[in-house]
């Protein structure tokens, strides 16, 4: 446990080194990052492999850093944090091993990669609100940069407004933090201090809290109607931070609201929760919807992770142990699962074929030509549907029960999401892989030797290994990950927002 | 703890992943261990019926262990008479099929391998008595069946193919929600124990006033996967543009896997809801009976008319069900064991019937070069008598004819409705009446009158299709004389069934 | 009354002594010996006697170190005159280093050595506590820059940016004059501590309002607070670079520790009242509503902006926004707040300030377009510029982060004795707030400036820069104090 505060410095260390190598040669910076990425991996496998279950969150370090306004430098983890670590770091492999084929300023891409990495690390270990929303900050520039320098359709435009979108996010965080901060008396900024702080609030005060802190979180968790930011810079963004955005940094806005606006404002969000559970599910199914329409093949899968995210806030919202701890494992499953996805769509097809317009991927027989390709895409699409023996499958259900016992009508809306989620989902499969298949009797189609396409590389392979091994293994054995969130919701801290402490 | 429940299930996974893995074995090497891991059912069905007990009504050879201990899901198996019944008739029609389907498919070693993974998850819903693992087997079934239809379907595939998986996928999405209540509200997700509560009533009662509406839930993904009219609209389509193989069964297992969900969830878990609903359903299945055989005789390809002929057929086993769970009576009443047995073997018997026809379509098909129109044959019978002869007992069997299989079951169904229902009875004669006619018109159209220019060099069967339509005929004939022999698995079942408090 | 202290004012005044004799130095030296040497080595020498000059002013400063009032309260050397003192000197050396990375003009060493008076000019200011001192120590200062701005007789806009802000500025100061002139009449003494007692005994006459508008109207042309910041765009785009860098730097933090000296010590007990339910009079309320015009202004104007420089006045604008709160906020939360923020906000923007001399030197540097493809023509300076540009942004761990975050906080959280203008719902804490929201719409421009310098191509036949060894150490440090002071922000805020 006590070697997680290094997959951040680690991280960041890496970044430097990765940006020096990058001098030296291409190579050499991508084996600095990927040795960076697996060794601060390792370091949270390591952790969970000792981790006892406990509800209490467990410090890692904690020394006065401004005492003047009571900041610490507080890092601390349970079972939602090592869930969510353990997904950064393979998620940050993962994309390491998809941005293999960079070419261009590979030492800068893998630096701004790690970067944006170790501010994750950063906001899942942090105890202390200041220092979380410092690491919340630090993850926003890298991304701005991976799109804009690295990226393809509008990156300029979808990165400028990403940024801008998750930078407003953060100045509403901060302005919330602040009042709640000010308004406890300037003692600290802990996250128990804060919520010790904030119980003598008025419900006035509280609701308003509550209502800045989540909507600035939940901007970056791609809540409707702010959601906008995420097709638009998730198609721009190059693969590897494709898959870091959707896999990873999505879910630090879902984890802010868990994490800091549920527990500090109950009573704000008993307020709000009715709010919140209804754009969470037009979220759901507007997403979807609009999935099921689109013409760029990324753009389903950006609006899948829209729609997917929408899960995990409805989970939240519903607010019993059952529905949150679903919220965390749908977190963790539409990381390596959306990872997957961007994985195929970014990297495998587009930048074999050059089109992502599905009416042109429709004319190629794109499962003979990549066979790989349309087994994994196939694979991740089951996932992403919710099938069962994959991840997806028992956080949403873990997500509707939770749900059902806190609204019915919720739970019901969300049942047509995972229709919704099916039916877009297979029809990016049917036309982008299987558009074109020689009916029953006619011969194979001759391998189109004019184009041939590269094969695909042992990274890619790994990368999808890997991804699929974890949700596969997660989809089977969900209690490797249950056992871990369910305890850290039942703490003291959470229970005051969350109802049923035994599930 | 035995495992042989297990390796039903898992040895077609384990033979699919082999034919993946084997990329450059011969077609000869794939095509014969495909089909060994196929009869691998049947043998392992027939060593659980050696060590089943038929007296006794309960699960059998359980197989029982932790899984999700946060969602309390076990890894439980189990075998009654319902699921002996539905794993021998998979390990029947499966190999048929296989077989049926490997003359002239191209990339067999992906189609096989898709074959087995989807025999493997319809053995599983056969034997998984709790609901998560069920629903795996349940949902993981359409995957192979998606690409079975998509790859090797007819022109028309990819609209029949979506259109399956959504229907069956929105039902389930409802049932899921189901279960997701009732997980919320009693804390388990087994079937035995949740069987129990809902025997007692505890079930609807801590589901308070939502007992009516997730029973909805869990009967939308039923009855859509049966499908019950009017959930049908997408089994023609799909059944039509499937590929032979995948179309026998679809037809002879997959359809059951509706009917079985049926009995082994709806009934007992939802006994006093599907009590109340069932004057309502009891038209469902009769509107399916009646209008399936209308529907079907008026169609000219002869595919759609095997397709409906099936909503027909499958329909009878819910309208068996529904007049059992209508009647005042409940499962007490005197006629409720005949309609019972009477649904239990019609699904085994339409499970061999529908199979060997789809067959025998897909025999015309290749024959012909694609053709399947009611009018594009004639006098077949003269170039392949053979053929025009198993065809016709497939077709006799079909529509009940006393000797052939078919006949007991639908017997003892009309028998135990116009017991319970008799107005529900006598207007599912029509449903009999017209089956009869399309039967027959297809037997005539088809294989009488004179030789056409395409029927002229008419190939009779091969080797290879005579040992596939064989069995399925040599079982009708032994299931129409000694139809106890089916019975003898599952008659504790149904006297426990009716003989419940 | 006590004798004069002249052996404690010669003490006090040794940092101004080194510099003005540096400045001497400079201008002798260069006449004696460099004259006939070419610009670049005149430029070279200059810059290294004004830099020793400077470290020993900064040595000596440490070494008096808090020593009171001084001289009957002329000079007071308190923590917050000795912090900013180091701080307006560490700016003015980092400004030599600016220096030393653009092209030289043609006079060096005057340049130089009025940028060493410019700086006598502002550690005066830091530590003037009576108001003819405060007024010649601002004028010392002013006088220098109009010199320093319009330097570059090559180019006619400085002339013109010379001229305008001589202007404005001299108007500045005789309604400065103006206003002192009344205050003294009000109060019969020029001591701030004296001022500060009479007035707290007296209720508000109408001319103490006169007298404090005239006051606030000069500061606010001084501050370039909207609405009277017109003259700064045109200054900071026609100046030779390194004068619009001290412009930004040294004689902000010099102009605002003085204001806020003259404002809570000596007129704190005229503050006045704005909250929901009155309005009494006094500066605060007018500090308020030049706070949110310049937020305003400031941040939407800067949107619109071409030119990298003017691009760079309105975010000082916007900065003086923040200032502004931090001034306000500075009687209850102390000049902790404000003194980091101007000293780290000083820093990042000579810093950039430098990045575009370098440029400057080397094919101009106006639009901000010609920045593009910097980091393939100088990955050092994109480097450096991200660092600069970011800490004015706000973004952590930078110090431009922490120093918004600290004045914000405080000013949410003040109560006391000014308790009824902090908080969430008080005036401050409004402005507050409207500052963090802005910070939003500040962001964009200041990623359309990244943008250009570490995504955009360069243009056809942009050379590599090379940067001068002085100019990138100077870079490197600025850029590296940034990050140290982000990270360890009790460095600079625990002397108070």
């Amino acid at each position: 446990m006590n070697a997680l505060p290094c997959t951040i410095y680690v991280s960041f260390t890496g970044a430097l080194l990765a940006l020096l190598a990058g001098r030296v040669s291409a190579a050499a910076a991508r084996w600095v990052a990927l040795a960076t990425a697996v060794t601060a991996w390792g370091l949270t496998l390591s952790a969970a492999a000792h981790f006892v279950p406990a509800a209490a969150v467990q410090t890692l370090v904690d020394a006065p850093w401004v005492p003047t306004l009571g900041i610490r430098y507080h890092l601390a983890a349970d079972g939602i944090s090592l869930t969510l670590v353990v997904l950064t770091g393979l998620a940050a492999t993962a994309g390491i091993l998809f941005s293999w084929n960079i070419k261009e300023r590979t030492g800068e891409f893998f630096a701004l990669y790690l970067a944006l990495i170790g501010g994750v690390y950063g906001v899942f270990l942090s105890a202390d609100v200041f220092l979380l929303f410092v690491f919340y900050e630090i993850a926003i520039v890298p991304k701005y940069f991976l799109i804009a320098n690295w990226g393809s359709t509008r990156r300029e435009y979808g990165a400028m407004k990403l940024a801008l979108y998750s930078f407003a996010g953060s100045a509403l965080v901060l302005l919330g933090v602040l009042w709640a901060y000010a308004a406890g008396g300037s003692h600290g900024f802990g996250l128990t201090d804060l919520a010790t702080a904030a119980a003598g609030f008025t419900r006035g005060e509280q609701i308003a809290m509550f209502a800045l802190v989540f909507l600035g979180f939940a901007v970056l968790a791609g809540m409707f109607p702010f959601h906008t930011w995420a097709p638009t810079g998730h198609v721009a963004a190059p693969t590897g931070a494709s898959m870091l955005l959707a896999g990873v940094v999505m879910k630090l806005g879902a984890y802010g609201c868990l994490r800091v606006a549920l527990p500090l404002f109950p009573i704000g969000f008993a307020f709000w929760q009715p709010c919140i559970a209804w754009l969470a599910i037009i979220g759901i199914l507007y997403a979807g919807f609009v999935a099921l329409v689109q013409d760029d093949f990324k753009f389903v899968i950006g609006y899948s992770s829209v729609s997917h995210m929408g899960f995990v806030l409805l989970g939240l919202a519903a607010a019993n142990v059952r529905a949150a701890s679903g919220a965390v494992l749908q977190m963790f499953s539409h990381g390596v699962i959306a990872g997957l996805l961007f994985a195929v769509v970014g990297r495998m097809v587009y930048e074999r074929t050059h089109t992502r317009k599905l009416a042109d991927l429709r004319l190629l027989p794109l499962h003979r030509l990549l066979p790989f390709a349309a087994v994994t895409f196939v694979l991740a699409g089951l996932a992403s549907m919710g099938m069962p023996g994959f991840s997806g499958f028992p956080a949403e259900l873990t997500i509707l029960i939770g749900v059902w016992t806190t609204s019915r009508i919720w739970a019901l809306a969300a049942a047509v999401g995972v229709l919704v989620a099916a039916a877009f989902t297979l029809r990016a499969i049917q036309v982008s892989f299987f558009g074109k298949v020689e009916t029953a009797g006619e011969s194979p189609a001759p391998a189109d030797h004019a184009h041939p396409l590269d094969p695909i590389t042992l990274p890619e392979k790994l990368g999808t290994v890997l991804l699929l091994g974890a949700t596969i293994l997660i989809g089977l054995k969900p209690d490797l990950l249950l056992g871990w969130i369910t305890p850290a919701l039942q703490s003291p801290f959470f229970q005051t927002v969350l109802k049923g402490g035994t599930p | 703890m035995n495992l042989l429940l297990s390796a039903i299930i898992f040895v077609p996974w384990a033979g699919a992943l082999l034919l993946l893995l084997l990329k450059n074995a011969g077609a000869r090497t794939t095509r014969g261990l495909a089909l060994l891991f196929s009869l691998s059912t049947l043998v392992l069905g027939l060593l659980s019926l050696g060590s089943f007990e038929p007296a006794r009504a309960g699960l059998q050879l359980v197989e029982n262990r932790d899984w999700i201990s946060s969602l309390h899901v076990h890894y439980h198996l189990g075998l009654d008479g319902l699921s002996l019944l539905l794993v021998l008739l998979t390990g029947i029609v499966g190999p048929a099929a296989l077989a049926a389907g490997s003359g002239n498919v191209r990339d067999h070693r992906l189609y096989a391998a898709l074959f087995l993974l989807l025999q493997g998850a319809a053995l599983g819903v056969f034997l998984a008595q709790d609901f998560f693992l069920w629903f795996v087997f349940w949902e993981l079934s359409l995957v192979p069946a998606y690409f079975l239809i998509r790859l090797w379907g007819g022109p028309d595939a990819t609209r029949a193919a979506y259109q399956f998986v959504i229907y069956t996928i929105g039902g389930s999405a409802f049932m899921l929600l189901g279960f997701a209540a009732i997980y919320a509200a009693v804390g388990t997700l087994d079937f035995v124990e949740l069987a129990q509560l809902g025997a007692a009533g505890t079930l609807a009662k801590a589901l308070g006033g939502l007992a009516t509406f997730v029973f909805v839930g869990v009967f939308l993904g039923l009855a859509v996967k049966v499908p019950l009219f009017p959930f049908h609209t997408w089994l023609p389509a799909a059944y039509a543009e499937a590929p032979t193989g995948a179309s026998m069964f679809l037809t002879g297992v997959m359809s059951k896997m509706g009917v079985y969900g049926f009995l082994r969830i709806l009934w007992p878990l939802f006994p006093a809801q599907l009590h109340a609903a069932a004057p309502c359903l009891i038209w469902l299945a009769l509107a399916g009976v009646v209008f399936g055989a209308f529907a079907a005789m008026k169609q000219t390809d002869l595919k759609r008319m095997v397709a409906y002929s099936s909503v027909n057929h499958v329909s009878y086993c819910l309208l068996a069900l529904f007049a059992v769970s209508a009647s005042a009576l409940g499962a007490g009443a005197p006629a409720s064991p005949s309609a019972l047995s009477g649904a239990l073997l019609q699904m085994f018997n339409h499970g061999l019937s529908a199979a060997a026809l789809f067959f025998c379509v897909g025999i015309l098909e290749t024959r012909s070069g694609g053709q399947r129109g009611l009018n594009d044959f004639g006098g077949v019978r003269t170039a392949a008598p053979v053929f025009a002869g198993l065809c016709g007992i497939a077709l006799f069997s079909s529509l009940g004819l006393p000797g052939l299989n078919g006949f007991v079951g639908e017997f003892l169904i009309f028998r135990g409705v116009f017991g319970l229902a008799p107005a529900v009875g006598a207007l599912a004669t029509l449903g009999l009446l017209a089956t009869a006619i399309f039967l027959l018109t297809f037997y005539q159209r088809v294989f009488h009158g004179p030789t056409t220019a395409r029927t002229a060099g008419f190939r009779d069967l091969t080797a290879g299709e005579l040992a596939s339509l064989a069995p399925l005929i040599g079982l009708m004939f032994l299931f129409g004389v000694l139809p106890q022999i089916l019975a003898g698995l599952f008659n504790p079942l149904v006297t426990a069934w009716t003989t419940l408090p | 009354m006590n004798p004069p202290d002249y052996a404690g004012l010669a003490r006090a005044l040794l940092p101004e002594a080194a510099l003005v004799l540096g400045a001497l130095l400079v201008l002798g030296l260069d006449l004696l010996f460099f004259r006939k040497h070419s610009r670049e080595s005149r430029l070279r020498s200059a810059v290294a006697i004004g830099a020793l000059a400077v470290v020993a002013a900064i040595g000596l400063n440490l070494r008096v170190g808090d020593a009171g009032s001084v001289f009957g309260g002329v000079l007071v050397l308190d923590p917050l005159a000795v912090a900013a003192r180091v701080g307006v000197l560490l700016l003015t050396l980092l400004t030599f280093g600016v220096a030393t990375g653009t092209a030289p003009l043609r006079h060096p060493a005057e340049y130089i050595a009025i940028i060493l008076f410019a700086t006598v000019g502002f550690t005066l200011m830091a530590a003037a506590q009576q108001l003819l001192l405060v007024f010649l120590a601002l004028e010392l200062a002013s006088l220098s820059l109009y010199v320093l701005v319009g330097f570059d007789h090559a180019r006619p806009e400085s002339a013109e940016a010379a001229l305008k802000y001589f202007l404005f500025g001299g108007m500045s100061a005789a309604f400065l004059l103006f206003g002192f002139s009344l205050l003294y009449g009000l109060t019969g003494s020029i001591d701030l501590p004296a001022i500060g007692a009479v007035l707290a005994k007296h209720d508000p006459q109408p001319l103490l309002l006169v007298a404090l508008t005239m006051v606030l109207v000069a500061f606010g042309f001084k501050a370039a607070a909207a609405p009277f910041h017109l003259w700064a765009p045109d200054a900071y785009q026609g100046a030779p670079t390194p004068s619009a860098a001290l412009l930004a730097s040294g004689s902000k933090l010099a102009g605002l520790t003085l204001f806020v000296r003259l404002l809570w010590p000596g007129l704190g007990s005229v503050a006045g009242h704005i909250n929901p339910k009155y309005i009494s009079p006094g500066w605060l309320p007018v500090v308020v509503l030049l706070a949110v015009a310049s937020l305003l202004v400031g941040n939407f104007a800067a949107l619109a902006q071409t030119n990298i420089r003017r691009l760079l006045a309105y975010s000082a604008i916007a900065h003086a926004g923040v200032m502004l709160v931090g001034v306000m906020i500075a009687g209850s939360a102390g000049f902790a707040p404000l003194f980091y923020y101007a000293a780290t906000y000083g820093i990042s923007t000579v810093g950039a300030f430098g990045v575009i001399a370098v440029l400057e030197g080397r094919g101009g540097c106006q639009r901000i377009t010609d920045l593009a493809g910097l980091h393939r023509r100088s990955p050092l300076l994109a480097g450096c510029l991200l660092v600069f540009v970011l800490s004015l942004a706000g973004i952590p761990p930078l110090a431009g982060f922490f120093g918004k975050f600290y004045i914000f906080a405080d000013a949410l959280s003040i109560g006391g004795a000014t308790g009824e203008i902090g908080g969430a719902t008080g005036p401050v804490g409004r402005v507050a707030v409207l500052a963090i929201l802005l910070s939003a719409v500040a962001f964009y421009y200041y990623l359309a400036v990244l943008k250009q310098a570490l995504v955009a191509p360069p243009a056809e036949g942009a050379a590599p820069v090379r940067v001068p060894l002085a100019a990138a150490l100077t870079l490197v440090v600025a850029a590296v104090l940034l990050v140290l002071l982000g990270l360890f922000p009790t460095v600079l805020i625990n002397g108070f």
